[in-house]
């Protein structure tokens, strides 16, 4: 389960980096929304990985699991949701005013809002 | 238990609460609200820079559960200092905001105040989690206020800053959640504590996390190469949140101090041994590219940006210089260049919005209307960021060459640093002459919107903490040299933090900790 998860988070991780470096806005969105899930996940399997154990204490319970990272991840996607909306209404803000999807906002659509661009 | 240190925290976050519900408000009692939210704060950060003169680091437990436990606030000397710096600094920029600005945009006072809220939260905080949060709270609220009036270039620049940040802070996760799963604790006192205890294996994580750590507090000081978010976002803010903005990159140079002298002080972990070898070139090679690029841009806010990069470099100097005077330096310089960039960033508004159409090109525009007071504003600030004798940054920038006395490397700092400062005052020389000089149109006046009473008494509290630091420049030097004592000892920090409340709880040792 370990090398599935590691594996798992690692390609997701080096998919959100290629994307972060494309030159459009949506897939400059995804790949922070992929980013922040990979580092969501990494923070979970930082409190070891463990099924079928609860973190609540309880009597007669066989092994507990690590509280902690599960409230720090709920904050992560708390915050990272809130940035991923963020970002994202920016971008359509973008698009709306410049007629580009380009990150720089400086490249014209092909068609017909050439002109409209840049 | 006093409550005084959650004050800087709490306070802007009911307040910032309360605008948003009175959003419908008139503006004047927007700006009561804001003002006496921002006026509480400094006088909390005075009362703290007055409870920690004593010299015990104080501890605040949020909810009361025992450290490690719990979330502790903690304020020592530096985080005292860096609190009053951001008070005096918002104080300053939202005096200067009520005059107009903050008419424009319906959330600029709640913005404003979730950002001074994370910026003081950055500065108190006790674990690496909350500072992560809080560096998120003032990102955010930064966002807004930099995308102010939604123009395109501000727009653009937005984008930009907000990419790299939200990708910086999925790095930053992933780096504390690193630290959680090998040390089992995030409170920093803690961890300063069992980063010792780490066993041989785990090191080599223990320093990737470390490293990204740095790497993400590089980001946000906007140290080589990671600085290039910084000159658009800056010269396309709104003046009075540029000026705020310029306590924000110091944000990441006070989370890399404290980190690295508290919980990466060497021993065995010895992750200062990886960084310090490139803590000081890539200070020095900021501060050069910072000056070049200053000397380099057509507008005067993109010069000011660029001048807030080499600031950065040479605080980072300082810094890495180290050893008994450099930290002391380097935080005198933070506080001077920190009020002096506000000031430049202020008065390029002023002068940007009475050349018409001309803005704060530089180019040669219509003659200014009120040229004689702009004129010498601008020269003082020029002059305090160059380091003329007898200004601020001059002080500033003698006590880091003076740390620098017994170091080997002190013919390339002490030719980057002269030689910069020579660059500084070329350039703002050049500027100002362009702008106030070289005139147009003779006959026709420009007269957009004329400075106001209340924007030059912003900009005369911002020159009298400059001039301020100059005459008291003895005591303050030697706060910032106890500041410097106190982070060489952590053990005083360490013990204020983990003994707090411990009289009705033993402390576990083992809490999360290695499996």
């Amino acid at each position: 389960m370990e090398l599935v998860m590691a594996v798992g988070i690692g390609i997701m991780t080096a998919c959100a980096v290629y994307l972060l470096l494309r030159g459009r806005t949506f897939s400059l969105v995804l790949g922070l929304s992929m980013l922040s899930t990979a580092g969501n996940l990494f923070i979970f399997s930082m409190g070891r990985l463990r099924p079928g154990v609860s973190p609540i204490v309880a009597a007669g319970a066989e092994g507990y699991a690590d509280p902690v990272p599960q409230a720090l991840v709920l904050t992560a996607i708390v915050i990272g949701f809130g940035m991923t909306g963020f970002i994202m209404a920016l971008a359509v803000r973008i698009r709306r005013q410049t007629g580009s999807d380009h990150v720089d906002g400086l490249e014209s659509m092909p068609e017909h809002r050439s002109e409209q661009g840049s | 238990m006093t409550h005084l240190l959650v004050a800087p925290i709490i306070v802007p976050a009911l307040a910032a609460a309360l605008l948003l519900v009175l959003h419908r408000a008139r503006i004047a009692v927007k700006r009561a609200i804001g003002m006496g939210a921002t006026v509480a704060v400094a006088v909390a950060a005075l009362a703290i820079l007055a409870e920690t003169r004593s010299g015990a680091p104080l501890v605040y437990r949020l909810g009361n559960w025992p450290s490690p436990f719990g979330i502790v606030l903690v304020a020592d000397h530096l985080s005292a200092f860096m609190l009053l710096l951001t008070a005096s600094l918002a104080l300053a920029a939202l005096l200067y905001a009520v005059q107009g600005w903050d008419a424009r945009g319906k959330l600029f006072h709640p913005l404003f105040l979730f950002q001074v809220m994370g910026l003081n939260g950055a500065f108190l905080t006790g674990d690496l989690f909350n500072l992560f949060v809080f560096f998120e709270i003032l990102l955010i609220a930064s966002y807004g206020l930099a995308m102010e009036g939604l123009e395109v270039e501000r727009l653009r620049a937005t984008l930009h800053y907000a990419a790299i940040n939200i990708a910086a802070s999925s790095v930053f996760l992933i780096a504390v959640s690193l630290m959680y799963g090998v040390m089992g604790t995030l409170n920093m006192a803690h961890l300063a504590e069992r980063v010792g205890e780490v066993r041989i294996e785990d090191v080599g994580l223990v320093r990737a996390a470390g490293l990204l750590l740095l790497g993400v507090f590089a980001v946000k000081a906007a140290v080589f190469p990671l600085y290039f978010w910084l000159p658009a976002t800056y010269s396309h803010a709104p003046a009075p949140v540029a000026a705020l903005f310029a306590v924000m990159t110091k944000v990441g140079v006070y989370a890399m101090i404290r980190v690295t002298t508290l919980i990466f002080t060497g021993g065995e972990s010895a992750v200062m041994e990886l960084t310090s070898p490139w803590l000081m070139p890539v200070s020095l090679i900021t501060l050069a590219l910072g000056t070049v690029g200053a000397l380099g841009a057509q507008r005067l806010a993109t010069i000011t940006a660029y001048l807030t990069i080499a600031s950065v470099g040479t605080i980072l100097t300082g810094v890495a210089v180290g050893g008994g005077k450099g930290l002391a330096a380097a935080l005198y310089y933070m506080a001077h260049s920190t009020i002096a960039i506000a000031i430049l960033f202020l008065v390029t508004d002023l002068l940007g919005r009475n050349r018409g159409a001309m803005g704060d090109q530089l180019h040669p525009g219509p003659p200014l209307r009120q040229a004689v007071p702009l004129g010498l504003t601008f020269l003082f600030g020029g002059a305090t960021v160059a380091g003329i004798p007898p200004s601020s940054g001059f002080l500033g920038k003698l006590m880091i060459l003076q740390s620098t006395m017994n170091g080997l490397s002190i013919v390339l700092i002490w030719t980057v640093i002269l030689v910069t400062s020579v660059l500084t005052l070329v350039t703002c020389s050049r500027a100002g002459s362009i702008v106030l000089w070289n005139n147009i149109e003779p006959d026709q006046l420009a007269h957009d919107r004329p400075p106001r009473a209340g924007e030059w008494v912003a900009l005369a509290a911002l020159a009298g903490c400059s001039i301020g630091l100059v005459i008291f420049a003895a005591p303050i030097a030697h706060y910032t040299g106890e500041i410097e004592a106190q982070l060489n000892s952590p053990g005083s920090y360490i013990h204020a933090v983990l003994e707090s409340g411990q009289d009705d709880f033993i402390r576990p040792h083992a809490m999360g900790g290695v499996r």
